[in-house]
Parts: C-alpha cells; structure tokens; sequence
C-alpha cells in the first residue's frame, strides 16, 4: 500500500488544515508518512497544494503521480487532473470550481454546503472534505474523531459536535458516491512521530541546552523561532525577534560570549546580512549555531520555493580566513542530532556552526518511530565559579597545543573575559604586532582545523555495496535519492552516497575510492551549477561524470528522478 | 576597597588633548564612588576611537563591530542580568552605522547604559562627517559643507520615549562622573551623549566652542516631564544644555521575562535530571 493524497486551492482556503490533519491521522494509525507543500508568497488567492503520501512501509519522498485529489479552486483540477492515475479519485465542490467535470474519476461533493449545514459555518468546508477524503479510503473513522477530541475538547462539546457531524457528514457521502474509489487500508504498526525540520532542529536546539535565539523572520526559517517561541516558557528560553538579521547575529553572539549557548536563523538575504557577525563570532572565538534555510535566490528569489544554491556561500561567507562547520541534515532525525552536534562542535572548537536546509525540507514531514536521547552530547566546555577563579593568570585567548583556550563565563568569579574584533593578544586586548598575529591565526585556523576534519561523520551509503552506479546528493535530496534508488535497483548494480556533514569533507579515503572505483558517478543537485560537485572537484580533484540539476524552485520527485538517472544510465 | 590601580588599562592610544581622556577619567572615578569592581560590569564598544576605550580600562570587554555595540550588549545583558553592561561607542558608530540599534534598544528598554563619545567627527578614520557634524562645515569628503540636517540624539531619545537621556560634557569631569552614576544606576536603558572635543580632526567644535555655550541644568527642572524634557533637549545653539533631561521609570525588558525574576540565565542549570525526561514530554507532542 503506497498512497498520495494532494489538495490544491487557493491560499487562505484551508489546505495546511486539511493537510496535516490527514498527515496526523496515518501517522497515528502507524503508516509511515511524507508531507511536502509548494506554496505562494502571498496570503490569498494563488494556487498552493499540500501533498501527503503514506504507506505500510518507509517512505522517503513525493512521488510525481496522486491517487486521491482534493480541488479547492478551478486550478487544481487545471493543474494536478494529469497526475491523477487511472484508478484514482478525485473530489471537487462545483460551487468553489464553478464548473462541472465530466469524467467518471471525480466527485463532485457539496463541501461548502455540508458545512453549513451540518457544522453551522462554512469554515467547516475543510472537515468535510477532511471525512470526505477518509470516506473515499474507508479509513476507521475513530482515529481522526480522536484527534479532534484532543484538539478541541477544551473549547466545549458544541465545537466538537460541529466538527464531528462535518466530519461524519463529508465521510459518509464520499463513501456511497465515489463509486470510482477502491483503495484498500493494510493493517497498520505502532503510532509514529510526525515531524518538520524546522520542529525537530528546534527540538534538537533545546535538547543540546540552547537558551538563546534571536532572528527576523525569513522563510523558510522562521518555523524554527516558531517552534521555540511556543517551548519559550517551558524550557526557559529566551526567543528575540531583532529588528534586522544583523542584530539577530549579534545578539546571539553577545549571549554566547556571556555564557549561554545561542543560535540564530535565517534564509539567504538574511545571511547575507549575517555575515560581517559571523566573521565577528571567529574572530572573537565566541561559538554560535546558524540554520541556514536555503531558498532560490539572488535577491529575493522565489520566496517561497526551494533551492540548494548557498552551500558555496555558506563556506565562503565572511571576510578573513577561519573554520567553520557545516551540517546538511536529509531528514528530520539526521536535523534533530546534527543540530545537537553543531552545538556541540561549536561550543568544543569555538567556531561558528552551520545547519543548511531549504524550503522543500522544511515544509515536507515525515514520521519518525523513535528518538535516541542517550545518543546526544551536553558536555559543558565553558567554565565558570572556582575552576575558573583557581587559574592565576587566565586569557581568554591564551595560546595552546589545539589552539583552544578555556573560555570563561565572566562574573561568575574575580577572572576578566576580554575579546576583540580588531586582532588581539592572547587577554583579548587589540594589538598588530605581526608575530602575535601569526600566532593567532595559527591557533584560530591551522592548529583547530585538522582536529575538526576528524569530528566529520561519513556520508550515508545505501544500496549495492559493489555499485557500479554511485548516485551522490547532499542535504535535501537524501529522501528523494534514496526513494529512487529503492526503483532502480531491481535490475541495477546502484547505490546512494549522501553528505549530511559536508564541510569540511570528512577525513577519509573510503568513500573517495567508492567513487573512483564506480563505472559512474552521478551529482543530484536542486541548484544550476552543482555546488557540492565544485566543492568535491576543489577538496579532492574527484569530477563526477554528470550532473543532474533542478533550478527550477521545485524539488525532485523520486519517480522523475529515476528516470532522469536511466535516461543517463541507459 | 577598590582604587584608581584596579582600573590600570593599557596606554591610551589617543592623541594628546583628547577628551576621550576626560571620559576616562570621569569612569573610573564613578566606578570607585559606586564601588564597583573589574569583573562586575562588562563593556561593549564598536570600532573608532571611541571602541578602544575598555582596553584603557580593566574589565569584562568585548570590543565588537563597528555600529553593533548595542546587539552584542542586549545580548550579553539577556543572559546575564546581574550583570552591569555599558556599551561604549563613537557617535558615528552608534548614531551612523548603527542607528537601527539605537532606536530598538530604545524601545526593548534593555538594561543597558549607553555612552556616547560624540565628537561630531568620524576620528579613528581621519575627519569625515558625522551624522551629528554641524550643518555647513567643511570636512574633506564635504566639497559644499555638511549637506544633511544634524541629528540631535537627546531629541530623538526623548521622542522615543527612552527611560533616561542625558548629555555630558567631557570638559566638566566631576558634572560628567555625577552624570555617569545617574545612567549606571538607572534599571532601564540610559543614553548619556558625551560632548567630546576632538582636537585634530574637528575644528568648529572646539573646547572653547564648547566651554561657551554649555551650562548645567539646575532648579526646578523636573526631568520626569517629557514635554519640558522634550522643549529642553531641542536647546542646541548659543546654549547647550547638559545634565540629565529626561526620565522615565517604564518596565525594563527583563523584567517582563518570568523566568529572569529570581536568578540570571547563566545560572539556570543546563542538563538537570528531569531535563531528558521534559524533552520526552516535548517529544511526545510529535506522536
Ligand atoms: C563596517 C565598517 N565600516 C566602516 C569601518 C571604518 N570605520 C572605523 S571607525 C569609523 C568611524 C569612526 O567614527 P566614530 O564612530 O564617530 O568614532 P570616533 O573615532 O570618532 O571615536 C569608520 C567609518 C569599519 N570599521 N567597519
Ligand atoms: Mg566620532
């Protein structure tokens, strides 16, 4: 059983509801669930959709063909009707569409109608359709009735009474009248998490003790602020929307500089802003965390679209020379420990760390069975109170075997913290004695770096462990490559290579002689000029022999990919 | 007890008659009369002349960008509010590059004392116009003169409504280090712009220009007045106020976070016992 649902509408009509209700309920009834969504950057009108695909087994992507197709508006019928497979189904209210279709696959059902009647308000359109797309599965109705009862118990029965006779209304007669519909519901497994990658970097902020974000509002970011926002008061966080992303970075800077672990996030324009703070934070050896959320640029781009073409900016970002990480998380879980590990490199190294995703992941769910907590590190490399008192002569910047000196959380002893953006000795007072500076560079670039290199995970291979293919992606496109390996290996010799943890490339030579021992290597890129191959092509000489590029704002689809690869293959 | 010695910074690099040596000065003297100690108060400073004044000094320093003075304190202050954070910046630094700030930092009411060192010139960088330069006067990069109206900070910090505005003068040490006290000693924002000749690069604004047209403010002016303090702060001319100007005893910023009331940010515990077992609650929302 493999299942896509999509809705389409205008903005503002209701779809993220219908969405990820409908998402909640398989991952709940314990399918496997992935949700993405392409949306306008606009608060009406448009043409937006959400799409959900379940299934008893993993799934990893969108594919490009839907099963059930909900049409708010006259365009997704437009739009989406040559997606829809020959024994799919399809609803549409003719009073929203305005006109009628002929063709057996789609129903036409009095949503707005129903609503009013049955839930008092036509707000409810969206529950109907809700209980008219679980209809057509003829999914147990318990587990979505359950839900609302969760959600809503605590605005009185009338409100759930509303909702529910929607509901039940919607399901019912899509049920009798979707003569076309014959899906069958497998039995399902455990409850599962449902999670966004804006939820779980969040979530993986908190667990690794951030206290601190600050940022202006940027998509595809700013869900991340969002999500803390909402957990501000539970864990005691302080979340500040600066007035400009260059406050934002500052701030964040000076929380760090005072002690707390601090993080920032932003999309492409906002980094730019970032970027003179971020060469203050490596300067000044003052850790800080930033989630850089990719979206099509230059300028303003396609705001609400999607884009892998701020990688080479992410390692090039900021004036001077200084390390930095990188992290590229592919999923949900790999955000959720990857957030923990940029904190964690962060703090150890003092350098700025990196979280690169984009919009496509950031708005796309999927479930997760568990959670490893006992996996993550919170080991606490500030010091503070006696131990710092005990050493006499303290300098914030004192020079060391690793070039890593003990940074010190002013007032909590008599010992002084001193930093300075100009070059600085080792107290942190400004100087420009040329030895010192050498010095200095040393200990911030050459002594760190090495040690750095060897914190770097390896990528993620999956497939053939003799591939005669090797298909090479990083970040986002992990589902998505991973889900059209599943389709071509039935009569392939092809693997996956996946980048998470990107920058610097991790210190080994096994995954190089993977490659160079394939008949055929291929980037996938949701960019035009294939970053991360110029980036392996620069680090170690490698070419890949081609390169497939998406630069279009929309992401890939695992069953168009796959037939991107043939069609090079052969 | 704390003295002159403990505040013994590196030499200044600034030229000889500076009256950033006078503001200098002034500090350390309030500092001693307010007893309080290196490692208790942090500056921030920008990047000009002004910004390397925490190096003349001993204490907690983070000398950032320029123009970004008030984000790097907010911060610092946010996570540590026992702390007293002073950010120290150049009137192009903090009314120039990075006037955004200024007029944020206004609104948060953040616990910070701003000064600044207003020479209405931009020094380190050798004599070009400041958003505070006189109309009209000629500096290199001004062929016509100064073309821009001049911004008046004090009138602009009234209009914003800031909880306590002040201006100094940097040839009244002891007026300076009374005035310095009030600012230290106010729990919300406090601006206190510091008249600062600049003996080299600006001309017009000389000591003597200065020492002829400041007078204190005394008698019956009540600074928590905003329409007097407002009246007040647009006397700029033959006679320049100095002194406080205005008040205004508003909620600071971290009074109104709930979880700063008993105890700073940096001394709440990181990773307690129950702290995995609240993210397993945090988790469970996801099922
Ligand atoms: C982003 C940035 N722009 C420009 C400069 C160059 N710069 C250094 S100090 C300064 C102006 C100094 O004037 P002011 O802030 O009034 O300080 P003063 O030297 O007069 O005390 C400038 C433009 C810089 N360091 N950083
Ligand atoms: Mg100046």
């Amino acid at each position: 059983m493999d299942y896509t649902i999509k809705i389409g509408g205008e903005a503002g009509q209701g779809i993220q509801t219908i969405g990820d209700s409908l998402a909640k309920v398989f991952s709940r009834f314990g399918y496997y669930v992935f949700t993405h969504q392409e949306y306008e950057s606009r608060i009406r009108g448009g043409h937006n959709f959400y799409q959900i695909r379940f299934s008893d087994s993993p799934v990893t992507a969108s594919k490009s063909v839907i099963d059930i197709l909900v049409c708010l508006d006259n365009e997704s019928i437009k739009a989406h009707k040559k997606e829809l497979t020959l024994y799919g189904a399809a609803i549409y209210d003719s009073k929203l569409t305005k006109e009628s279709i002929d063709d057996n696959r789609f129903l036409n059902i009095p949503l707005l109608e129903m609503a009013e009647r049955f839930g008092k308000n036509k707000i409810m359109a969206n529950t109907v359709a809700i209980g008219a797309v679980l209809g057509m599965l003829n999914f147990p109705q318990e587990v979505f009735l359950n839900i609302l009862q969760e959600n809503l118990g605590k605005k009185g029965g009338e409100v759930v009474k509303l909702n529910k006779d929607s509901f039940v209304a919607g399901y019912e007669f899509a049920k009798k009248e979707c003569l076309q519909c014959a899906f069958t519901i497998t039995p399902s497994g455990k409850p599962k998490m449902l999670m966004g990658v804006n939820e779980s970097i969040g979530i993986g902020a908190i667990t690794s003790g951030c206290k601190f974000y600050s940022a202006y509002p940027m998509t595809p970011s700013t869900g991340i602020m969002l999500f803390l926002a909402s957990k501000a008061e539970e864990f005691e966080i302080i979340v500040e929307q600066a007035e400009d992303e260059i406050a934002a970075i500052n701030m964040a800077i000076g929380a760090s500089f005072a002690g707390m672990r601090s993080m920032t996030g932003t999309s492409g324009g906002g980094f730019a802003l970032m970027v003179e703070g971020l060469s203050l934070a490596a300067m000044t050896e003052t850790p800080i965390v930033i989630a850089l959320a990719q979206r099509p640029g230059p300028a303003t781009g396609l705001p609400t679209k999607t884009e892998q073409a701020d990688l080479l900016f992410a390692i090039h970002a900021g004036h001077g020379e200084f390390p930095r990480v990188i992290f590229a998380p592919g999923s949900p879980d790999q955000a959720f420990y990857l957030t923990n590990k940029a904190f964690d490199i962060s703090q150890k190294y003092q350098i700025p760390a990196f979280i690169l995703t984009d919009q496509y992941l950031s708005d796309s769910q999927w479930t997760i069975d568990e959670i490893d907590l006992t996996k993550y590190k919170h080991t606490q490399y500030r010091i503070r109170g006696e131990k710092l008192e005990s050493i006499k002569d303290y300098k914030r910047h004192l020079f060391t075997e690793n070039g890593i000196s003990f940074f010190g959380i002013q007032g909590t002893s008599k010992r002084l913290i001193i930093t300075d953006s100009d070059e600085h000795d080792e107290e942190g007072h400004i100087t420009e004695d040329p030895d010192i500076r050498v010095k200095m560079v040393n200990k911030r670039l050459h002594k760190k770096w090495p040690l750095i290199k060897r914190e770097m995970g390896l990528p993620y291979f999956y497939g053939d462990s003799d591939a005669d293919i090797v298909i090479v992606g990083w970040g986002s496109t992990y589902g998505v490559i991973k889900d059209s390996i599943d389709i071509l290996s039935r009569n392939k010799k092809i693997a996956m290579m996946h980048f998470s943890e990107l920058y610097p490339l991790p210190d080994s030579e096994d995954y190089m002689n993977i490659l160079k021992k394939a008949k055929k290597t291929i980037g996938v890129e949701n960019n035009a000029r294939g970053q991360f191959a110029r980036l392996i092509k620069t680090e170690t000489g490698f070419e890949f022999d081609s390169i497939i590029n998406r630069y279009d704002g929309r992401p890939f689809y695992s069953d168009l990919l796959a037939r991107s690869i043939n069609d090079i293959i052969g | 007890m704390i003295s002159l010695a403990d505040y013994q910074g590196k030499m200044p690099a600034w030229c000889p008659g500076c009256g950033n040596y006078s503001i200098l000065r002034a500090f350390k003297e309030a500092l001693i009369e307010l007893y309080i100690a290196p490692h208790e108060f942090t500056i921030v400073s920008g990047i000009g002349q002004a910004g390397k004044f925490p190096h003349y000094l001993r204490c907690n320093t983070f000398n950032g960008l320029h123009g970004r003075t008030l984000p790097v304190a907010t911060g610092i202050r946010l996570a540590n509010n026992k702390m007293l954070v002073i950010a120290v910046a150049g009137d192009g630094d903090c009314y120039g590059e990075g006037g955004n700030h200024l007029i944020h930092a206004i609104r948060r009411n953040i616990g910070v004392k701003l000064f600044v060192h207003n020479n209405q010139i931009y020094g380190l960088t050798k004599g070009q116009v400041s958003p505070t330069s006189m109309e009209g006067m000629f500096t290199k990069n001004q062929p016509f003169g100064v073309l821009s109206g001049q911004l008046n900070p004090v009138t602009l910090a009234v209009a914003l409504d800031c909880s306590f505005v002040a201006r100094g003068f940097a040839g009244d040490i002891n007026h300076l280090k009374g005035i310095m006290k009030e600012a230290i000693n106010h729990k919300g924002f406090a601006l206190l712009d510091i008249l600062q000749p600049c003996v080299t690069f600006n001309k017009v604004n000389t000591y003597d220009w200065y020492r002829q047209r400041v007078y204190p403010i005394e008698g019956e002016y009540n600074p928590e007045d905003r329409l007097s303090a407002f009246k007040k702060s647009l006397e700029w001319g033959d006679r320049i106020p100095i002194g406080v100007i205005y008040i205004n005893r508003r909620q600071t910023f971290e009074e109104r976070i709930p979880f700063l009331k008993d105890r700073p940010l940096i001394d709440h515990e990181l990773f307690t016992d129950n702290w995995s077992e609240s993210i397993k609650k945090a988790l469970d929302e996801f099922f």
